[in-house]
């Protein structure tokens, strides 16, 4: 690469990790198209990590494009929109976007094809606004992290006096076979891009910005140093990576970029860093530049099972298969129908399920592509270590496999089992073909549920132990009662001895 | 439209156990080539009865255990523990020797432990220790290379079977002493004696065929290390430990003790550490862990080659260290990305 102030990473610095074939080409050299507007629009009530969406429509209510529809509470709470105009219906279940691939209540909005806006905020000048402001309207445009984790943006920015930010990073490393979204967001909107940069560094009152692009991307690498170049923004850096896998992870990506190690029980803030995906940084550009909320967003439809692979704008909550039927529908016989990548994706037992915030891909594998439903081949850990030099976090997944299959969870969190990301690496590699990110995944939440019963073991045992000392005062008290009774009747009983007596001494 | 359910990573496995298993019997090919060719096609009727045990006891343990006989059979691990006993064992020695060894090593070490991936003893090591123990004599018996000028083959197979020497032989005319056997014969009766003048040159070595045969496991060993089949920290640490210490002592008395280069090439050396000591299943699992473990089987060689009952210790190194691997593992467990240095 020849461009100035590119700074392109030689090596890998992250042991382990994965050189996997791309795929890309099915889907990157074309631009994003739009989409039509569905009939119908699903917006699961529960969030990917369990957080309850609160629906503030009511069935049969008719709601605009851009209107807030559900939000869930608290600190990390999000708000939802409509994504078009429509007649609010009953909530159903339907299968949702979830890993777990099980129903969920779902708000649907049938389409009225009007598409009609809510009133918008006039557009302001984002050099005007406080971090305060900018803060709130990136909560009121319910940004949430668009690369898979779905974490609320606002929460990520907002000043916090424990810890001193200085770097923000824009994660444009798309490590995941397949996937192209954010590729095109790069090449086709890259000052709106480094706007929504300036917006974020001016929330976060910092100046140094670093882009890190995965080096097999270089339309994208160019056209955001141009855009640079063009706009004088020079505090923004790009920094191109390896194309090793995940080298998009956050913590190592903050890792391969700054040379800073995230502390496993911390958060990249813990060492001076925010990092934020590309595609969130285009919805606070769209937010607090275009005053408009975050209805919309690319994802890649791909994979050999599709007949046209691209990037289309899709609007959150838009079902499978339309997208699908806008791709030229399917191609042939279709092994396992993929939301998010190759690599960490879950697949989906049907097509009618809308996509969310943070569905970044849409893959459509045929059994070229994937591994058929492997267990039956599954053959014993021959303890190669295969998976130990591929894993990026430095576990030894066999280890860990290990104690699981003899249920000694505690043991396998002395081996690092809360550090797993979850990347796959060691599976694709055991020779042995044991599902080891399945084994992890059920350790781990073997572990949460024992946390779980002991918690409610101890509370039970608090409430037993506060019973008992309610019960041993009560005795206590009552004893005493008692004893001041039979006091108090001896003393009678003296008295009324002592009087006859008296009275006799007196007769 | 439906379709079917499976869990992440959904791209399709690299490797298999198979593979790996078949690229270590690839890789041992040379080395029996040049064992038949120095010491006789005996070697070849070793690997035959080996391998014909290892699949008949491993397909009836697992018929007995309701195993899927066939799935287990195609990892073809019991093949190459086999054909490892076949060239531990002396080209010589009688049938039941090896088919006891085989027995031994499958259905006692690996398979009543659970089989693959949960045997605590490397089973190839296993076999030949409990061979060496019970039959010494048998266990010996490696022929000349210049007597097998004269041999028929069917004179090999009469001696393998029957156990009858060709007219006009006997059991010590056409057997010889390895080098290690010299060594420790002679230290055995006279711990004063002088190391130099014993026949033990480099020159001897390759004439008697031990320095080719190490150098085909070296090369093999190597080719699977560059195939990343087997990991090159145990190899290195068998080998910079005997080489270390077996220096420190021929520099301290050369009169006394052998050249590391004899340690090196000498006996089982090499395909112990490319071979044998590498079965990971056995060995420790972590990179750090795995020099420990190939440094202290090292050190364990050399401490029985010179002290020991035994001429080798590969096989009585390997078990013991075979031992200890729950607590190497313990402590070199790598840091964690994220915990504190
Ligand atoms: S890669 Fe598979 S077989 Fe090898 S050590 Fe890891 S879990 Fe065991
Ligand atoms: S899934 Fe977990 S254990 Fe496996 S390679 Fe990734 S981080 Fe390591």
């Amino acid at each position: 690469m020849d461009l100035d102030g590119v700074i392109v990473f030689k090596g890998w610095n992250l042991k382990g990790g994965l050189n996997l074939e791309g795929h890309k080409d099915l889907s990157r050299q074309y631009s994003i198209i739009n989409t039509a507007i569905p009939n119908e629009l699903i917006y699961p009530l529960v969030d990917r990590s369990g957080n309850v969406q609160t629906a503030l429509v009511k069935a049969g209510e008719r709601v605009l494009k851009g209107q807030v529809i559900a939000g869930s509470k608290g600190v990390q709470g999000t708000l939802l929109h409509a994504a078009s105009s429509g007649l609010v219906k009953e909530n159903e279940w339907r299968m949702i976007a979830h890993p777990s691939g099980l129903k969920s209540e779902c708000l649907i909005i049938a389409t009225d094809g009007l598409d009609e806006c809510c009133p918008v905020d006039e557009p302001v000048d984002y050099t005007q606004l406080s971090a305060a402001d900018i803060c709130e309207k990136v909560h009121q445009a319910g940004i949430v992290g668009l690369g898979g984790a779905g974490f609320p943006t606002a929460v990520k920015i907002t000043p916090n006096n424990v810890r001193t930010i200085d770097t923000l990073i824009i994660n444009g490393v798309e490590c995941e076979p397949y996937i192209t979204c954010d590729d095109r967001l790069m090449q086709q909107y890259p000052s709106e891009i480094l706007l929504g940069i300036q917006v974020l560094l001016r929330a976060l009152a910092i100046e140094n910005c670093v882009i890190g692009i995965e080096e097999d991307m270089p339309e994208a690498i160019e056209a955001i140093q141009k855009a640079i170049e063009c706009s004088g923004f020079n505090q923004i850096q790009v920094k191109v990576v390896p194309a090793v896998y995940p080298a998009g992870g956050e913590r190592q990506l903050i890792y391969q970029l700054t040379g800073r190690e995230t502390p496993n029980q911390g958060f990249p803030a813990d060492v001076g860093v925010v990092c934020q995906n590309v595609g969130t940084v285009m919805a606070v550009y769209q937010a607090i530049v275009k005053g408009q909320v975050l209805i919309e967003r690319v994802v890649t439809v791909t994979g050999m099972g599709i007949n046209k692979p691209q990037n289309m704008w899709a609007r959150i909550g838009t079902p499978i298969k339309d997208l699908v039927s806008q791709c030229g529908g399917y191609n042939g016989p279709i092994e396992r129908l993929i939301m998010g990548g190759l690599m960490m994706g879950f697949s989906l037992p049907d097509d009618d399920v809308g996509i969310t915030k943070a569905t970044n891909c849409i893959l459509v594998a045929t059994s070229k592509e994937v591994t058929k439903s492997s267990e039956a081949e599954m053959q014993p850990c021959i303890r190669c270590g295969e998976c130990a030099l591929a894993c990026p976090v430095n576990l030894l997944p066999q280890q860990i496999y290990w104690h699981s299959q003899g249920g000694a969870h505690q043991k396998c969190q002395s081996f690092g089992l809360f550090d797993c990301i979850e990347c796959g690496c060691c599976d694709v590699v055991c020779p042995s073909h044991i599902p080891l990110v399945q084994y992890l995944r059920a350790s781990k939440s073997k572990v949460f549920l024992k946390r779980r019963e002991d918690e409610a073991a101890m509370l039970a045992k608090q409430r037993f132990e506060r019973r008992d000392t309610r019960k041993a005062q009560e005795k206590v008290a009552q004893e005493q009662r008692i004893r001041l009774k039979k006091l108090a009747l001896v003393k009678l009983q003296k008295e009324s001895a002592s009087s006859p007596v008296k009275m006799q001494d007196k007769s | 439209m439906n379709f079917t359910w499976a869990s992440a990573p959904h791209i399709k496995p690299r490797d298999s156990v198979s593979k790996i298993m078949f690229k270590v019997l690839l890789a041992l090919l040379p080395s029996i080539f040049l064992l038949a060719w120095f010491f006789g096609c005996g070697v070849y009727i070793n690997i035959l009865l080996a391998t014909s045990t290892a699949l008949i006891a491993e397909a009836m343990v697992l018929k007995l255990r309701g195993r899927a006989v066939l799935k287990c059979l195609k990892d073809l691990s019991a093949l190459v523990t086999a054909v490892l006993i076949g060239i531990a064992i002396p080209t010589l020695a009688p049938w039941w020797v090896v088919v006891l060894g085989t027995f031994f090593a499958i259905v006692i070490v690996k398979q009543l432990y659970g089989g693959l991936g949960f045997n605590l003893f490397n089973p190839a090591m296993a076999g030949y220790a409990f061979l060496l123990i019970s039959f010494p004599q048998e266990m010996t018996a490696w022929a000349m290379p210049e007597s097998l000028n004269v041999w028929l083959f069917s004179d090999i197979i009469r001696l393998i079977f029957s156990v009858q020497l060709p007219d006009a032989m006997t059991i010590d005319g056409i057997t010889m002493a390895t080098p290690l056997d010299v060594v420790k014969t002679q230290v055995a009766m006279n711990p004063y004696s002088d190391v130099t003048v014993l026949p033990l040159g480099i020159e001897t070595l390759f004439a008697q065929g031990w320095g080719w045969l190490s150098l085909s496991y070296f090369v093999g060993g190597l080719w699977l290390v560059q195939q990343g089949i087997i990991a090159w920290q145990i190899p290195l640490g068998i080998l910079s430990a005997l080489a270390l210490i077996s220096a420190g002592f021929y520099f301290y008395d050369a009169q006394t003790y052998t050249s590391p280069l004899f340690h090196l090439l000498a006996g089982a050396t090499m395909v112990g550490a490319f071979f044998i000591a590498t079965d990971p299943v056995t060995a420790a699992t972590a990179p750090k862990g795995r020099f420990v473990f190939g440094f202290m089987i090292g050190v364990l060689m050399y401490l029985i080659r010179v002290w020991g009952g035994y001429p080798d210790a590969m096989a009585f190194a390997v078990l013991l260290m075979n031992i200890a691997v729950p607590v190497i593992d313990y402590y070199t467990q790598p840091r964690v990305f994220g915990t504190r240095r």
